[in-house]
């Protein structure tokens, strides 16, 4: 969770993503964000997020992008 | 629902329906002080229906032959439902119109217009096609005039054809919403100034000379109905210099007036037996009569109808006589009002008002 | 039958009434017919095409979703017996069969739009190239009319085998409910494109007759038509003289009184045209995504482009943008990139190369022809910038404190409009050269006096013209600043009834008389019909 946010931070350092729930439907991060984020995860967590898991309930906040990470780590 | 909102309701679908009544009256052209031909077709619903002779066809018949002549000096009572570039069709569909109201003895029609054989302009459609009253022949009259553009609902709402027309309004269009006044005598334009005819053009060459089948459709549905109805056809040709009547076109008309045993007359090679001079008998440089030359031809004409045609001097009708005592004042008013009017510059241009419209009417 | 033709609002009036009095659960098969014959009227054919794209879509959202079906099952009935990689060699198996099938679908309807869409553009320029080389002989063109909406309809329809492949929104099992999805009428002319999650709520289900939903809806149609019949084919006079008219003589000042024109047509006609297909819509209680979000009031590019034709970025986003970027390549090469380039570059280079992708696609979806691709890939360099200047702006505002200022704010939004009219030159003239060339002039040659000397009235509209424009342009003004709020016609609403009908009926009069329709003006197709 700490490398999460410490990618999230890098992105945006005015927001705070440990409370903040509504990332997407607010539009704070837009696709480019996105794709960042997935590409850094890729590299740090070595999971791969397929285009059909971006959906605003998965990134709406780190938590759930957390999870997220978490259950694709679980399948491998 | 409620009392209230039926009310409601219909209190705004009155105020819907008088506004757009109002605003339609009001955009429609009227007609009166420009363009009067526009106003011709309606004018005719107004007349008492007892006429002997119904003239048809393009401005040939209503700048040409003068009903008020025919009643002077024959006895005829006559009336012309022309229009501006009156199409085969528009002119079947008129005397369809006309057969609802009345039966004359005799029906004229000018063959200019067998020369097209499509529907031509929106303008003129507007005008030769307004005027009517609503009947199966109108619907019929607008479905075969239309051209690409137009659309039938146009003719049924004006106010959709109109709607742009609030900015160029002009007073005419306030005093004239509800109430116009003739602008015919019995469907003829009265004109006396005079503009002789110089340099007539030759008529092009054309590829082809036959007229159109639709346009022989319709005057064989003309000859038909008069046929059916007892009523007889006569078939005239205007003594205009333009547009062109090619000696081909004439052969056509002649051959057809043969073939179905109609009396066809044609003014253009009766100019010494009218006397119809072309330097003074005409307004606009040949293509229409001045009311001189209107009357010479209109004379020659009640001989025809007179001699060949068999119809009676109604003068001695009481009522006639009455109605047409008054027609013949307004007559001699506007005669004299226009002597006065261009009387100044007799010699000269006359009708520069007229200038534009006199180049497009057919 | 074109949206402001009196054909559809007979055909709309017809249907609204039948729509109320058909039993309920007979609506949508109403809507689905409705819809076919709408098709059908446009061209005699099309009704084939979209069916060929229905059939093939409905067939292989069906096998895809068996798979899974048949998958679930198997995995249940064995789930003591088989081992963790034998269940994910299943899957993967599965997975790959549900791919391909979806693969061959998209292929199959692509490669319909592409023939009888892109099909002349491929091969003139073929020709092209062949005799640039040297070589003789040339193919002939396709005579194939193309189908109204077929992009529309084509990605939509694409949209939705994704969304099953993806597990988004189960297979729709009755082939008429996906037929009247991918026909919806409202929707061929111009979109917007919708998602079957989203449009099948409303869509299929019974629908009471309800005065407001239908007033609400009939309200929006009419201001719809107001945008489009007022504004819009008023002020195309204007764009035509300028950019079809003798080339040369409309230079310099004029490319820009024909670049605001322009947008000023565009955008009352294409949301002037959503209006009416989301009125519509709404009038029969069906709710179709909105495709606008005041786009004018964007304060850059990128947001413009998230305000505008927002069914298409999104479309585009979800289905091309995502899957390119986060491919196991793209992410490779991420990492490769940012190896060997250095980690600020390096991380933005696929996003790039992504979005290079997106606005070629863009660019060729509005328009078979090389101006429409120049068009997209002019937006995506302009994005491209403004997101590397970033940091600068960055230091900018550090240094300045402008930033959600009022004044400032205007600047933004205005420089997003000039920007943006700017780029739909090439759009405007339809020819990459000339578009150069006349942006070119806007600098060569000084002739701003026409602004205000009267040559503007020389272009095909008089002064009355103007004035008419400007009211529109004001009320549009206006109506998007009160919709900040809120809906406006829900407002009105609230009003006591004399003000309402008075506000409506006036708006319908001001369509009336004021609208360019009619004889003495040409019949205006909608800008967006053959997108």
């Amino acid at each position: 969770m700490e490398e999460l946010l410490e990618i999230l931070n890098d992105l945006h350092p005015d927001v705070d993503f440990e409370t903040c729930d509504s990332l997407i439907d607010d539009k704070i991060l837009d696709s480019f964000d996105i794709v960042t984020i997935i590409a850094e995860v890729n590299d740090r967590f070595d999971v791969t997020i397929s285009a059909e898991k971006i959906t605003p309930e998965n990134f709406n906040s780190a938590e759930a992008l957390y999870a997220l990470i978490q259950e694709l780590e679980d399948e491998d | 629902m409620s009392r209230k909102k039926v009310l409601r309701a219909a209190g705004s679908a009155l105020v819907v329906l008088v506004s757009l009544y109002l605003l339609q009256k009001l955009l429609v052209p009227k007609y009166v002080t420009d363009v009067v031909e526009g106003a011709f077709i309606a004018e005719y619903y107004q007349e008492e229906k007892d006429h002997d002779v119904i003239f048809i066809g393009d401005c040939e018949v209503y700048e040409n032959f003068t009903p008020a002549l025919l009643w002077e000096e024959y006895g005829i009572n006559s009336y012309i439902r022309g229009s501006a570039q009156q199409l085969v069709w528009q002119s079947y569909y008129l005397l369809e119109d006309t057969l609802r109201y009345e039966k004359p003895d005799a029906v004229i029609f000018n063959v200019l217009a067998m020369m097209y054989n499509e529907p031509q302009k929106e303008a003129y459609n507007r005008m030769t096609l307004e005027g009517m009253r609503w009947s199966p022949s109108k619907v019929k009259a607008v479905q075969a005039s239309m051209t690409e553009s137009e659309n039938f609902l146009d003719y049924v709402f004006p106010l959709l054809r109109y709607h742009a027309r609030w900015s160029q309004l002009e007073p005419e269009d306030f005093t004239h919403m509800f109430q116009r006044e003739k602008v015919s005598h019995n469907g003829y334009y009265m004109r006396v100034d005079v503009k002789p005819a110089e340099n007539v053009p030759e008529g092009r060459i054309l590829a082809d000379y036959s007229f159109g089948q639709n346009a022989y459709d319709y005057l064989d549905r003309i000859t038909n109905l008069c046929r059916e109805e007892g009523i007889q056809l006569i078939l005239v040709k205007a003594p205009s210099l333009y547009p062109y009547w090619y000696e081909e076109w004439e052969e056509q008309m002649e051959e057809y007036a043969a073939v179905n045993g109609l009396l066809y007359v044609n003014f253009l090679d009766l100019l010494e037996e009218t006397g119809v001079d072309f330097t003074t008998d005409t307004y606009d440089g040949g293509l229409h009569m001045n009311l001189a030359g209107a009357e010479k031809i209109t004379r020659y004409l009640g001989r025809v109808l007179r001699d060949q045609a068999g119809l009676e001097d109604r003068r001695g009708e009481e009522h006639l006589s009455r109605m047409w005592e008054e027609k013949l004042a307004a007559y001699e008013r506007e005669k004299q009002e226009q002597y006065l009017k261009y009387g100044v510059e007799e010699a000269g241009e006359g009708g520069n008002a007229r200038e534009n419209s006199a180049e497009n009417t057919g | 039958m074109l949206l402001t033709s009196y054909e559809f609002l007979g055909f709309l009036a017809v249907l609204l009434v039948l729509y109320y009095l058909v039993p309920r659960g007979f609506q949508w098969k109403l809507l689905l017919a409705a819809s076919y014959l709408f098709y059908f009227v446009a061209g005699p054919l099309f009704p084939l095409y979209i069916l060929v794209t229905t059939a093939t879509t409905y067939l292989v959202s069906c096998r895809i979703e068996g798979i899974g079906r048949r998958q679930s099952v198997y995995l249940k009935e064995n789930k003591g017996s088989l081992s963790k990689e034998e269940k994910k060699a299943y899957k993967q198996k599965n997975k790959t069969a549900q791919w391909r099938w979806m693969l061959a679908c998209l292929l199959f309807n692509l490669g319909i739009l592409a023939v009888v869409k892109y099909g002349n553009f491929a091969i003139s320029n073929i020709n092209g190239l062949v005799q640039a080389l040297g070589g003789r002989g040339e193919f002939g063109l396709l005579g194939i009319i193309v189908p109204m909406g077929i992009s529309f309809y084509t990605f939509q329809s694409m949209g939705y085998l994704i969304d099953v492949y993806r597990g988004v929104v189960p297979a729709e099992r009755n082939f008429f409910r996906l037929a009247l999805f991918v026909s919806f009428f409202p929707q061929l002319i111009q979109g917007p494109i919708s998602r079957f999650g989203d449009l099948s709520q409303t869509l299929f289900s019974e629908h009471p007759f309800e005065g407001k939903t239908l007033c609400l809806g009939l309200q929006r149609v009419l201001w719809g038509y107001f945008k489009k019949l007022v504004v819009a084919d008023r002020v195309v006079t204007g764009i035509t003289t300028i950019t079809r008219g003798g080339i040369s003589e409309y230079e310099g000042a004029y490319v820009f009184v024909g670049m605001m024109f322009y947008a000023l047509q565009l955008y009352a006609d294409f949301t002037g045209g959503i209006d009416i297909t989301i009125g519509v819509a709404q009038a029969m209680g069906i709710r179709v995504a909105e495709n606008f979000n005041r786009p004018f009031f964007s304060k850059s590019i990128k947001e413009y482009w998230n305000r505008w034709h927002m069914t298409m970025g999104s479309w585009f986003t979800d289905y091309i943008f995502y899957p390119i970027s986060v491919c196991k390549p793209m992410l490779k090469f991420s990492k490769f990139a940012r190896a060997h380039f250095g980690e600020a570059v390096g991380k933005r280079m696929p996003v790039y190369l992504s979005s290079f992708a997106v606005w070629s696609a863009t660019g060729i979806w509005h328009g078979a022809s090389w101006n429409f691709i120049v068009w997209g890939l002019a937006n995506w360099v302009v994005i491209m910038i403004s997101q590397e200047l970033e940091p600068l702006y960055a230091r900018f505002h550090g240094r300045f404190s402008v930033q959600g200022k009022w004044g400032f704010k205007l600047f933004q939004v205005l420089r997003t409009i000039l920007l943006m009219s700017s780029l739909r030159i090439f759009d405007c003239y339809r020819d990459v050269g000339t578009a150069f060339r006349m942006f070119g002039t806007l600098f060569t040659r000084w002739n701003w006096q026409i602004l205000w000397d009267g040559s503007l009235l020389e272009l095909g509209l008089s002064g009355l013209d103007y004035g008419i424009l400007a009211a529109g342009l004001l009320m549009m003004v206006l109506v998007s600043l009160v919709q900040r709020t809120g809906s406006v016609r829900e407002k009105i609403a609230a009003r006591p009834y004399p003000v309402r009908f008075l506000l409506w009926y006036g708006l319908f009069l001001l369509v009336l008389l004021m609208g360019a329709y009619g004889v003495g003006y040409d019949a205006s197709q909608f800008i967006y019909n053959q997108f």
